[in-house]
């Protein structure tokens, strides 16, 4: 018993934090109702037969002139918010995933080697990231969205919108990765059985993935979780701030946006119910990210 | 230590240039600079005169050394939607986005490394959890709800402040200032606010994370095994050594203060150069846009020096070569 | 003066209570010196930090009383026990690059401590300052005062811990191996000052050290623990030269001796396994080695090799000069013998070691194996026959493991690796019967590094090594991480292993009695440069270099009668 918590000691501090385990269960409900949007949601947003001016501006059930049919209540088009938060959601977490990703892998396979060989390709690397780092995240972001804007022909622009933000949401978190990844393989360039592995002649990519990239996993885990929270916070403040995603496909950034025009008339769902689900769902990734930064650094604890 | 500051001035120069060189691949290669200055009245033969009068069938390096020396020189050319001079658009607005900029930061500064320190020395304190958890709430929380729910209670339900604009401003010798009205001050507190709480926290769980580190090493406690009271200990001591990395993060926050005053400027209607800078995205003002990058650039590479500076100050290590 | 009685030590853990250490006592006088042996885990540190009053939460003094003269010290509260710590009882701290602030002054490091316990004035406490460094050894300390720690050198700087210590005039010091991270030649000076501190001032030392020959030169009293008990105390010459219990005499029995060489180190048979090459035992991964192994064994030479490292550059005009860390070193290994490198830390011994092994290229100078030509660093291609000829066993085996990995993964992969075995099953078969070779339980196999002690994990470095079928062994520092019961263990396998296969074997270390136990011929560095080489007789018995000599007299010795008693 004893072993087997000491080797499984994360699972053990899992079960014994109760907003950990919460975090856990809202974060992987909303992933779940996202995934399975269309199946779930009782009336699809982007399909305009199937809503209704005359169901406009409804509130949630539990208010005056609620009704059941749409319990958290309609925004001004007669839209369902239930559904446009889910397909909301799913657009937001797609977006966020796949930036997470690209940037994971970019940052991470240049910072290893940047780590590995050191001189003169890290000295390229880290000049580059020095350069993104004088132009912060979200600058990055809006230029590349920019830049896309002046180049791409205006239907194109349309249909490559998600791709376009993925892209620049991707571009500007992988700093982020390469530093940390870059850190991490020099602390492990140290130790002596990488030392073991280069000596007895073996490749470089055997070295890089097979002996130091299982080591410094946990502080890419760390990183992975928390810039998914940034990667959804990105996409809904450029939706916000109506460079991100359109109003005909809303993510939950543009839902808030929308929502921004009732908040001095009183139709207050139509702002807060998007804005509570998104902020659940970021603090949800945050908490799960501190747990995994206290599980791999119990120092800090 | 000459040497390491010359080291960090050559590296800046070095971003600087990468940045402008940035700059000018956007204004030379998206969309074509002509058809954007001129009207569609103008002929073909006048779109050339006027490209080679410019100079744009010239050498692409040689552009570039002109364009950046333009840019030293203060010429940064005319923006494509106004006309205006661009210099004079981002210079009218940079004093509103600079005092919003220092005042989040100070903000973040004052509050947030005392509550580091605090949740450093008494980890296990019940106020240590609700403050962590308040902070965790804090950067899940965008910057742009932050800003609503701000309005929404101290300007829509209580009425006490106003939600956009910056108020009564004083000029002094081209410097629109807000400090020295009140009415400046009173529009300068929801978005200061609501651009300081993310930072805030940022420096928070940094100066709390270094602190924790410095309270384990063994000059502290050597320094606890000689009785130096606790009050020296935790400040002479873990607080002065805590600063170096601290003051790096924070140069490294001034940027990124900066670039989120975008959002800020945008849900406050805060006439600054972020929400120039929107307009010019929407507008796709390439000129604008370019200016706005370089001036950024140098915001956070000035910092960075600044920072620099201040390491070789505080770090003996820095200052004076060691004799053994 | 200081009296403890029954001294239990407890560490709350999600599995109950740990006890750190259990019924402890001793007693310190004035002016003793009171050495606190023990391997790790013994529980000697605790001591010390339970006197003091810091122990390391969650930590607590579970039974026992401390009585430092007539204070007891665990009635004392919070702030009154910080007003003692300093005034009464101070610390010294294993390593003094980190021991003192950085952002502060010498000077205002002392001023500070001294006025916080005396109400003196500043001039007052700068003057005490200046005489205690100058006492402490530091000359011009009046101008010396005002520099930074980091401008002093490992030695100096420890004086300028001793001095802290030692400012408000403690009547006891505890000592948590103070001597740990110096070189031998500033370890004695600092012992000395020790002495004459407890001799003139009267100060009473609490000596914690896992060092035996420390203790033997100048601690008055001992006492010896394991696994946080009590074995031992007594007055040193007693406990150690006639030692009542079985783990003293097994502690002092692998003690490496400086003046002879040992064929076998006596160890608790438990632990090892029948001498290796005796037809007692049948080992398949035995049978193997010496299948590839015993013919022919190769020698190693190296002529006039020069590493240089660029330097630290400080300014735009001087190019900086280059750091020498080895400076024309030539040698010759003969074929089948034990080559030991000694020599303090900045000697160029670890350099040595990767540039044999490829890992650093040479500035100067060419390297031979077998006679043929081996180039050095890049040149060396990843399929250079040498790659599997040289295997190297390394000092931390903390991290010469990779710790996601399994046993068998680790042991398989030369064999993977050098093409030495093609089918996987018949790999992991192997790998079972080495690590039976080196002496490991082969269930091992499905284990990851994590689940074994220092001791253990260095055999399983051995056997990765030997897995390699390689004719030489490069060790560096193989047994500095170990406690001497595991490193007589592991120096005897090493021994029968050379033995068994005429492995032509590089054993670098910093200790000249570990070396000696295992080397035919022996080369000293110091600074890059070679001192002296020659037989492993010559160089012990009849040093020529000055500095040879200068080190065997440093190190700390046991007399050579107490060493008699060992079973």
């Amino acid at each position: 018993m004893r072993e087997f918590i000491k080797r499984y000691e994360g699972l053990w501090l899992f079960t014994r934090s109760p907003a950990v385990i919460l975090a856990a269960i809202v974060a992987l409900t909303i992933l779940i109702g996202a995934a399975f949007a269309p199946w779930i949601a009782p009336l699809d947003p982007y399909d305009l037969a199937s809503f209704s001016l005359m169901d406009g501006l409804l509130p949630p059930m539990w208010e005056e002139f609620g009704t059941s049919r749409f319990p958290l209540g309609t925004d001004d088009q007669g839209r369902d918010m239930i559904s446009s938060i889910l397909y909301g959601a799913r657009l937001s977490l797609i977006i966020g995933i796949s930036a997470m990703a690209i940037a994971t892998v970019l940052g991470v396979g240049l910072g290893l080697a940047a780590g590995y060989f050191g001189g003169r390709f890290d000295a390229i690397v880290m000049r580059i990231a020095d350069i993104q780092l004088a132009l912060p995240a979200i600058l990055t972001a809006l230029l590349i969205d920019g830049i896309a804007r002046g180049v791409l022909p205006t239907d194109m622009q349309q249909s490559l919108r998600v791709t376009v933000l993925t892209l620049a949401i991707a571009l500007s978190l992988w700093v982020n990765f390469a530093r940390t990844a870059r850190a991490s393989t020099f602390v492990q360039m140290n130790k002596e059985y990488v030392q073991a592995a280069v000596m007895q002649g073996q490749h470089p990519l055997r070295v890089m993935f097979v002996h130091i990239l299982p080591n410094i996993l946990g502080p890419l885990l760390v990183i992975m979780t928390v810039d998914l929270a940034s990667a959804i916070l990105l996409e809904a403040t450029l939706s916000f701030l109506g460079i991100g995603l359109p109003a005909d496909s809303p993510s939950l950034g543009t839902l808030i946006r929308i929502g921004m025009q009732f908040l001095f008339s009183g139709e207050w769902w139509i702002l807060w119910v998007p804005t509570l689900f998104l902020v659940a769902l970021v603090i949800s990734i945050n908490v799960l990210g501190d747990f995994l930064r206290d599980v791999f650094n119990p120092r800090l604890r | 230590m000459a040497y390491f500051i010359g080291k960090r001035l050559i590296q800046s120069v070095f971003v600087m240039l990468a940045v402008a060189f940035l700059a000018f691949s956007l204004f030379r290669f998206v969309g074509d600079p002509i058809t954007q200055m001129t009207g569609v009245e103008t002929s073909v033969a006048d779109q050339e005169r006027l490209r080679e009068e410019l100079g744009l069938n010239d050498p692409f390096a040689l552009q570039f050394m002109r364009f950046t020396g333009d840019m030293l020189q203060g010429d940064f050319g005319f923006s494509y939607r106004t006309r205006q001079p661009v210099a004079e658009m981002i210079s009218s607005r940079m004093p509103a986005t600079l005092e919003l900029g220092v005042v989040a930061l100070l903000i973040s500064l004052v509050v947030g490394i005392p509550a580091g320190v605090y949740t450093a020395l008494r980890p296990r304190g019940a106020a240590t959890q609700a403050i962590l958890m308040v902070t965790l709430v804090g950067v899940s929380i965008p910057t742009f709800v932050i800003g609503i729910m701000l309005i929404f209670f101290f300007g829509v339900q209580l009425g006490w402040l106003p939600t956009f604009g910056r108020g009564g401003t004083v000029t002094i010798g081209g410097w629109e200032t807000s400090f020295l009205t009140v009415d400046g001050w009173r529009a300068l507190i929801l978005p200061a606010i609501t651009l300081g709480v993310y930072q805030l926290t940022l420096t928070m769980r940094l100066v709390r994370a270094e602190m924790m580190e410095v309270m384990r090493s063994d000059y502290i406690r050597f320094a606890t095994a000689r009785g130096v009271p606790m009050g020296r200990l935790y400040f002479r001591h873990a607080l002065a050594n805590t600063m170096v990395p601290v003051i790096t993060i924070i140069g490294l926050q001034f940027g990124g203060v900066i670039a989120f005053s975008i959002v800020t400027e945008s849900v406050f209607q805060w006439p600054g150069m972020g929400l120039l800078f929107l307009e010019s995205i929407r507008f796709v003002d390439i000129p604008v846009m370019g200016v706005y990058l370089v001036v950024i650039a140098f915001f956070f590479v000035l910092v960075n020096l600044i920072v620099d500076l201040l390491y070789v100050a505080i770090d003996p290590r820095l200052r004076i070569k060691d004799v053994s | 003066m200081l009296r403890v009685q029954g001294l239990t030590v407890k560490f709350p853990s999600r599995f109950g209570d740990v006890t750190a250490v259990e019924d402890m006592a001793m007693q310190i006088a004035p002016g003793e010196i009171h050495g606190l042996v023990g391997e790790s885990g013994a529980g000697k540190s605790t001591v010390g930090a339970a006197v003091i009053g810091l122990l390391q939460p969650p930590g607590y003094v579970a039974a026992g009383s401390l009585h430092l003269g007539e204070t007891d010290l665990r009635t004392l509260d919070r702030t009154a026990a910080h007003r003692m710590r300093g005034k009464r009882i101070s610390m010294i701290f294993q390593d003094p690059q980190t021991s003192l602030n950085p952002l502060m002054t010498i000077e205002d490091q002392l001023v500070e401590t001294i006025q916080t316990h005396e109400d003196i004035t500043t001039s007052d406490a700068q003057a005490r300052a200046v005489d205690l460094l100058e006492e402490m050894g530091i000359r011009d300390a009046a101008a010396r005062m005002q520099a930074y720690p980091h401008q002093f050198s490992g030695g100096m700087r420890q004086r300028v811990v001793i001095a802290l210590a030692l400012c408000t005039n403690p009547e006891l010091i505890i000592a948590d191996e103070p001597t740990t991270a110096l070189d031998v030649a500033v370890q004695s000076q600092v012992l000395d000052l020790i002495r004459r501190l407890a001799d003139v001032r009267k100060v009473g030392f609490m000596l914690i050290t896992h060092d035996i020959g420390v203790i033997a030169q100048i601690a008055d009293s001992v006492t010896v623990m394991r696994r946080g008990k009590l074995i031992e105390n007594g007055p040193t010459a007693e406990v150690l030269g006639r030692p009542q219990h079985a783990y003293t005499k097994q502690l002092m029995g692998a003690v490496p001796p400086l003046d002879r060489r040992l064929d076998r180190f006596p160890v608790p048979e438990d632990e090892t396994s029948p001498a290796l090459g005796t037809a007692a035992r049948t080992n398949k991964a035995e049978d193997w080695l010496l299948e590839g192994v015993r013919q022919n064994p190769i020698g190693l030479s190296l002529d006039g090799i020069t590493v240089a490292f660029p330097g630290t550059r400080t300014s735009f005009w001087h190019k900086p000069a280059p750091f020498v860390a080895l400076d024309d070193i030539s040698f010759e290994v003969r074929p089948g013998a034990v080559l030991g490198v000694v020599g303090e830390s900045g000697s160029g011994k670890s350099t040595l070691a990767k540039t044999l092994t490829g890992l650093l290229k040479p500035t100067a100078g060419t390297m031979t194996l077998a006679g043929a030509d081996l180039p050095g660093g890049k040149a060396r291609g990843r399929h250079h026959a040498s790659r599997q000829l040289i295997q190297m066993v390394f000092q931390d085996p903390f991290s010469s493991l990779n710790s996601r990995h399994r046993i068998g993964a680790i042991l398989s992969e030369p064999l993977w690796l050098y093409g030495l075995v093609k089918d996987a099953a018949d790999r992991r078969a192997l790998a079972k019967e080495m690590l039976d070779l080196v002496g490991m339980a082969p269930d091992a196999i499905d284990k990851y590094p994590h689940q074994f002690s220092g001791g253990q994990r260095q055999r399983i470095a051995v056997a990765r090594a030997l897995l390699a079928r390689p004719k030489v062994l490069i060790c560096d520092e193989p047994t500095s991480a170990l406690d001497v019961s595991i490193q007589a263990e592991l120096l005897n396998l090493l021994k029968d292993l050379q033995a068994a296969f005429g492995l032509t074997i590089i054993f670098i270390s910093h200790n000249l009695a570990v070396v000696r136990q295992m080397a035919d011929e022996v080369l000293v560095l110091r600074n890059g440069r070679v001192q002296e080489l020659g037989a492993a007789e010559d160089v012990y018995e009849r040093p020529s270099a000055a500095y040879t000599r200068e080190l065997l007299s440093l190190t700390p010795v046991m007399p050579a009668e107490w060493a008699q008693h060992v079973p």
